[in-house]
């Protein structure tokens, strides 16, 4: 009698062929009701009393084709990488990371950033838990820094709205940042940084409760991914109508000119003008992507565009703020001039390059 | 009676953790206090990672994410 206690009712479990079957029919008829996106936006377009060639209906067709294929897109990743995590956990991570020497400690580092499963609202007990457990400095920075700028949602987005080049230079450049930046932090030694607190643990009391390990079955797995998805459309469905809507307003009503003055490759000053700009905005790949899309769209230069989206996901106020509980201000200092540099040298490299 | 402490930092999933061990306590008939631990030291020295970790009578039994209820009522009962 252990099953009366969910809110509804459990009924007999369903044999695992039923699952690996549903999860097939899912794709086939995502795929179908995917290749249906372009016609069926038209059609909407078309219902409307507006010129589909004017700015209005320009801005209306981008709106009705980007926000179902955002959503499916998401759907689909969000599934797949909510079942691939749950191979991994933070304390299997530790257990990798943990006594691992700068360097290769950092490339690690980066990569587990990538398929960990991370939230920023426990960014606190994990550094503590990774710090105390032997991690360095270093490396422990290298998985701050990549698990929450390089992930699914915004290589998907990117993929899907931008183009797989620009998601691949993304996920380098990403990754190169992350792992050089935590390199950089641990070559200059800032343990005495750290808030008192957190250096007490690191030396010497032990966290060593662990968890017994879970064995979970491919259904496990599946509900896993179910979840993943239910999550991200309860957080951050507003984010991506609201970067959508945005980015269809770019489209339809700002001018080329303009965007070309402002954001393009010829104007030196955009490049540190999108980081500080994005530092304060707290949104997520979600809501910034299609913001991107617009603005390449519209002439902006790929380095400045670059730059802007990660110091949006990269440099977070709020992630400061959870974070300025474990370190000093002169170590958040350091976190920031260190990524921000690494962001700034992207960008221009870029501008340069393209 | 149990002692049961629901680790985070006040996210809304750690909110749905406190109320889910609270309900699933009372429809077992299980006798239980439970504490909320918001204090990032305290969690960080009870081994939790990820958030919301519960511990019952000193013993962590969950980290990250919501938890199951079928395993929930087996730790209470356990």
């Amino acid at each position: 009698m252990s099953a009366d206690i969910t809110s509804s009712p459990q009924r007999a479990p369903r044999p695992d062929w039923v699952w690996h079957l549903g999860v097939l029919v899912f794709v086939v008829v995502w795929w179908l009701v995917y290749q249906q996106l372009i016609p069926a936006s038209e059609w909407i377009t078309a219902l409307f009393p507006i010129d589909r060639h004017s700015h209005t209906g320009e801005a209306v067709a981008f709106f009705f084709y980007d926000v179902p294929k955002v959503m499916m897109l998401l759907t689909l990743i969000v599934f797949a990488m909510g079942v691939v995590r749950s191979y991994f956990s933070p304390e299997k991570t530790r257990a990798l990371l943990s006594g691992r020497r700068e360097g290769v400690g950092n490339v690690f580092s980066a990569a587990l950033g990538i398929v960990t499963p991370f939230c920023s609202c426990s960014a606190v007990p994990l550094f503590i838990g990774f710090v105390s457990a032997g991690v360095p400095l270093g490396v422990t920075f290298s998985f701050l820094i990549a698990a929450p700028m390089v992930n699914e949602v915004a290589l998907i987005l990117l993929i899907g709205l931008v183009g797989w080049h620009v998601a691949a230079i993304y996920l380098i450049f990403g990754l190169s940042i992350a792992i050089i930046a935590g390199f950089i932090i641990g070559k200059l030694h800032l343990e005495g940084w750290l808030q008192d607190w957190v250096r007490d643990i690191h030396s010497g009391a032990n966290t060593a409760t662990v968890l017994d390990e879970e064995r979970l079955s491919m259904v496990d797995r599946y509900r896993l991914g179910i979840e993943a998805v239910r999550e991200i459309f309860s957080k951050v469905w507003v984010w991506i109508i609201l970067g959508i809507g945005m980015g269809a307003l770019i489209h339809g009503y700002v001018p080329q000119d303009l965007m070309m003055r402002v954001m393009g490759a010829g104007t030196w000053w955009s490049v540190p003008a999108a980081v500080l700009m994005g530092v304060p905005m707290y949104t997520n790949a979600a809501g910034v992507i299609p913001i991107v899309e617009a603005l390449l769209g519209k002439g902006a230069a790929l380095g400045t565009v670059l730059a802007f989206m990660m110091s949006v996901i990269a440099l977070s106020l709020p992630e400061m703020i959870i974070l300025r509980q474990v370190l000093t201000l002169r170590l958040i200092a350091v976190f920031i001039g260190v990524v921000a540099s690494g962001i700034l040298a992207v960008g221009f490299l870029f501008n340069v390059i393209f | 009676m149990k002692s049961i402490k629901v680790y985070g930092p006040g996210c809304k999933r750690c909110e749905t953790t406190v109320e889910m061990v609270k309900e699933a306590a009372a429809s077992l008939g299980v006798e239980a206090e439970v504490e909320k631990v918001t204090d990032p030291k305290a969690i960080a020295m009870a081994g939790v990672m990820s958030t919301p970790g519960i511990a019952i009578d000193g013993k962590l039994v969950h980290s990250g994410g919501l938890p199951d209820a079928a395993k929930l009522a087996g730790w209470l009962q356990g």
